[in-house]
């Protein structure tokens, strides 16, 4: 076999490649929306067929949980935001320490969510063949309860990803490597703010129903 | 980029550079990657186009004698789901595009190679599970998944099937991605917005809807795949749910795929126009714009796939004339082709008979779109086989004769060798015969009130099917005839020359086959496409 | 220069804690159609910071914010026409 030649690569200069993966990476968020899109409009048609069944299921989440949960996305963004500031001054120290915040705070919301997740399966609302929700409840209380597990189970997804894309710029970013970190510090951070917004539409459709 | 510090040794080309297994499947080569993707979707292809054989083969006869109905139904489910999610989605996109447009833009590649190989890895995980759903047994829903039938009822293996299709989809998300940020960013100096040939800008309008369009497919077919473990009831009426909900979100993805379907194919006929009339392309402008406005509009018809589900009448009227709308830049274009070959220099070669084959067959499938989308008149014509003709009239009379054109046109290109031409003009109008033979029947047979996805049928119908297969049995002929002469071009074939129609157009500039990454030097553009000579002049 | 450039951002999440507040207050008050709206505005308001200054759309080309915008539009398209039918069954 010939030697491999070098990473072929279609760009003029870094700038190009920077902007081509900016774009790309606003791009494939605009996929991402609607990807979870098709959920919401879900919701918005069961929800607004079947308003006191919503109301009762989100009566039964965990508001506590779910607030400090944002407060603690809200805050991972905080601190993936100064990483990429920090990126840009070229302290690769500091980088690492707010992409380890961040990366921590994202495990804390994890954690948080999968002890929601085991208080709900205790509870039997986890809908499927054992959904017995206590008191009977409203007939499309599972409906809810399905779109809850649906919608924050693939936020979870993401989140996961999310978690090993910060633990891979933190890699990256350790003072022994040559490169910036800052292309992909930018590119990572793009995705991780972008996972905290849907989170922060979740919050108010899944804990905070007010009966009408 | 710095040149490279051993210059490459004369005659080598991407092809033969290395032509090790390893070297293709680790390949970062949009050319290379084209060609992995044309191996596949011609494997998609046959599979698929056995389904349609056998099923052809049963409609001979009024009675079921050579499958049950069950088994039928799974036969035109692979049909609908290969043709369409393996092979007419990717065939010109993949293929075609991944080869010619980052030639066409002056670009050494796309924007995003490992990506761009990811997707054809993405792709073929898909399309090995789809295949494995059939070898388990087959899938009897239709391609469309109907719920709540597939996600509660089905007994067939619903599950790997759509699991295919949703891991699919992510490839067509990479490569639409890959190209509008390949477009985008990596133009070649001078090559304006308005300077882009046609084929670039169809691609860019296909792009945005495989962008936009399909993650909404990816969440439905995974509702449907939660809803069969689960059974929850997101689709079931007796649970609280709204089938219809399913049909509102599959469409929303499924009407703008039939725009992915027939947008590239119409980009790859403006090229071929253009260079077989010898004359610039009528109204350029507007055809460019007619791309992009095609791609919005094939947003907001999804609804007249619904006419006779329990939609609001209401809806259904906008939807009818949302539809009546995304006819108007479909056919200027069809003016600006026809304009366009008006005091051509015509040459009729291969592409160009394909080209011509398109404008007919394409003009009768739009036409009898219309019909489909006046909302009494598709009370009567909903599920027959006019629909069916009316389809296979864009998918096949268009996209397939855009398709088999394009690689015609782009052969000595990707290949460096001419096939045999006589050979390759038989198999054209062989294919245009056999085509009409086999749709044309299915538009009477429509009419004439013939449901679609029935192995039996009232025994007046059996003269217009028999002539349908009958078609069909030419229309396959067809179709294996180009797998014989190109193959045999690549061996035998006489070298085809860097530009071997003397057309226009930045990937006619560099050798046959190109090189490893495309130009020697940047390609600097400075005109408008299609600048052949004035005739007379 | 620095120093300006960090307490952006920390205002910024200053006033992302402040609007989670007034959320979950606010729901304890406010109840059906407007309580939906007011909760909806204030996530829209979250998003707009994080993504203008977090994401620092603010500061990048007309194209990005184009492509930014995109999914929600055509998530919008979706919805609209879904719910036009939903809204004018008979």
């Amino acid at each position: 076999m010939k030697p491999s030649p070098p990473e072929p690569s279609p760009y003029g200069d870094p700038a190009q490649r920077a902007a081509a993966r900016q774009l790309g990476m606003w791009l494939f968020i605009a996929t991402e929306v609607l990807l979870f899109g098709g959920l919401f409009v879900s919701y918005a048609l069961y929800r607004s067929a079947y308003p006191a069944a919503f109301a009762d299921g989100s009566r039964r989440l965990d508001f506590g949980i779910g607030t400090l949960n944002t407060a603690i996305l809200l805050t991972s963004s905080l601190g993936m935001a100064l990483a990429d500031h920090a990126a840009r001054n070229g302290r690769k120290r500091l980088v690492r320490r707010c992409l380890l915040a961040t990366w921590l705070l994202g495990a804390a919301f994890l954690g948080l969510k999968f002890f929601e997740y085991h208080q709900k399966f205790a509870e039997h609302l986890v809908p499927g063949r054992f959904f017995r929700p206590d008191g009977g409840g409203a007939p499309q209380l599972q409906l809810f309860f399905f779109l809850y597990f649906a919608l924050t189970g693939l936020h979870a997804a993401h989140m996961l990803i999310g978690l090993a894309v910060i633990a891979w710029l933190g890699w990256r970013a350790r003072d022994r490597s040559g490169t910036d970190p800052l292309p992909a510090v930018e590119i990572g951070g793009l995705y991780w703010h972008f996972v905290d917004c849907v989170w922060v539409f979740l919050y108010p459709l899944l804990y905070l129903i007010r009966p009408p | 980029m710095t040149t490279p510090s051993s210059a490459p040794p004369a005659g080598e080309n991407y092809f033969n550079r290395d032509y090790s297994l390893r070297s293709w499947l680790t390949t970062r080569d949009h050319k290379r990657i084209a060609l992995l993707y044309l191996a596949s979707i011609t494997g998609f292809f046959s599979i698929a186009a056995v389904a349609a054989a056998l099923m052809r083969w049963e409609l001979l006869t009024p009675q079921g004698d050579l499958v049950v109905s069950d088994m039928y139904n799974r036969l035109f489910t692979l049909h609908g789901v290969t043709m369409v999610w393996f092979f007419l989605i990717p065939s010109i996109p993949s293929v075609l595009g991944n080869f010619v447009l980052p030639l066409m833009i002056g670009a050494r590649d796309v924007a995003f190679p490992r990506l761009n190989l990811l997707s054809w890895y993405v792709f073929m995980a898909g399309g090995l599970l789809a295949l494995y759903s059939i070898v388990a047994g087959g899938v009897d829903t239709g391609w469309t998944f109907y719920t709540p039938y597939s996600s509660t009822y089905s007994n067939s293996h619903v599950m790997a099937m759509a699991a295919g299709v949703f891991i699919a989809g992510f490839s067509s998300i990479a490569t639409g991605l890959n190209f509008i940020v390949t477009i985008h960013r990596l133009r070649a100096p001078g090559l304006t917005w308005f300077r882009l040939p046609l084929f670039v800008w169809s691609l860019y309008a296909t792009s945005l809807i495989l962008v936009l369009a399909t993650p909404v497919l990816a969440i439905t077919l995974l509702l449907i795949m939660l809803e069969r473990l689960f059974g929850v009831g997101v689709f079931d009426p007796k649970l609280g749910g709204d089938p219809l909900l399913f049909q509102h979100l599959f469409w929303f993805y499924s009407h703008p795929a039939v725009y992915i379907m027939i947008l590239p194919g119409m980009g790859v006929i403006s090229e071929l126009i253009a260079c077989f009339s010898r004359k610039r392309v009528f109204g350029y402008n507007v055809v460019a714009v007619a791309s992009l406005a095609i791609a919005l509009l094939g947003f907001l018809v999804w609804g007249h796939h619904m006419f006779v589900s329990s939609q609001s009448v209401y809806a259904g009227l906008v939807f009818s004339l949302l539809s009546f709308l995304v006819s108007v830049p479909s056919a200027v274009k069809v003016f600006n082709w026809t304009a366009t070959l008006h005091r051509g220099s015509i040459t009729f070669d291969t592409p160009f008979l394909y080209a011509l084959g398109f404008l007919a067959l394409f003009t009768v499938g739009g036409l009898t779109g219309l019909f489909l989308a006046t909302l009494a008149v598709d009370v009567h014509l909903h599920d027959t086989y006019f629909v069916i003709a009316h389809f296979h009239y864009i998918m096949v009379g268009g996209m397939v004769m855009a398709y088999l054109g394009g690689i015609h046109y782009w052969w000595p290109k990707i290949s460096g060798r001419l096939y045999h031409e006589a050979t390759a003009r038989v198999a054209a109008v062989t294919i245009f015969v056999g085509f009409n033979l086999t749709f044309f029947p299915q538009f009477i047979l429509g009419y004439l009130g013939m449901p679609r996805r029935f192995h039996i049928y009232p025994a007046e119908f059996q003269t217009l099917n028999v002539l349908s297969t009958a078609g069909a049995g030419i229309l396959g002929l067809g179709y294996a005839l180009p797998l014989c002469y190109l193959g045999w071009s690549l061996f035998r074939g006489p070298r085809a020359g860097a530009n071997p129609w003397n057309a226009t157009g930045l990937e006619w500039t560099t050798p046959s086959p190109p090189p490893e990454h495309n130009f020697d030097r940047t390609p600097v553009v400075t005109q408008e496409p299609y600048h052949y000579p004035e005739p007379g002049a | 220069m620095k120093d300006s450039a960090a307490r952006t951002l920390l205002l910024v999440y200053a006033s992302l804690l402040a609007i989670l507040a007034a959320s979950a207050g606010l729901s304890r008050v406010l109840a059906g159609v407007t309580g939906t709206a007011v909760a909806l505005g204030l996530a829209a308001a979250k998003t707009a910071l994080v993504f203008l200054f977090f994401m620092r759309l603010r500061r990048q080309s007309g194209l990005v914010r184009v492509f930014a915008l995109a999914g929600f539009f055509w998530l919008t398209l979706l919805a609209v026409f879904v719910a036009a039918d939903y809204l004018t069954r008979a």
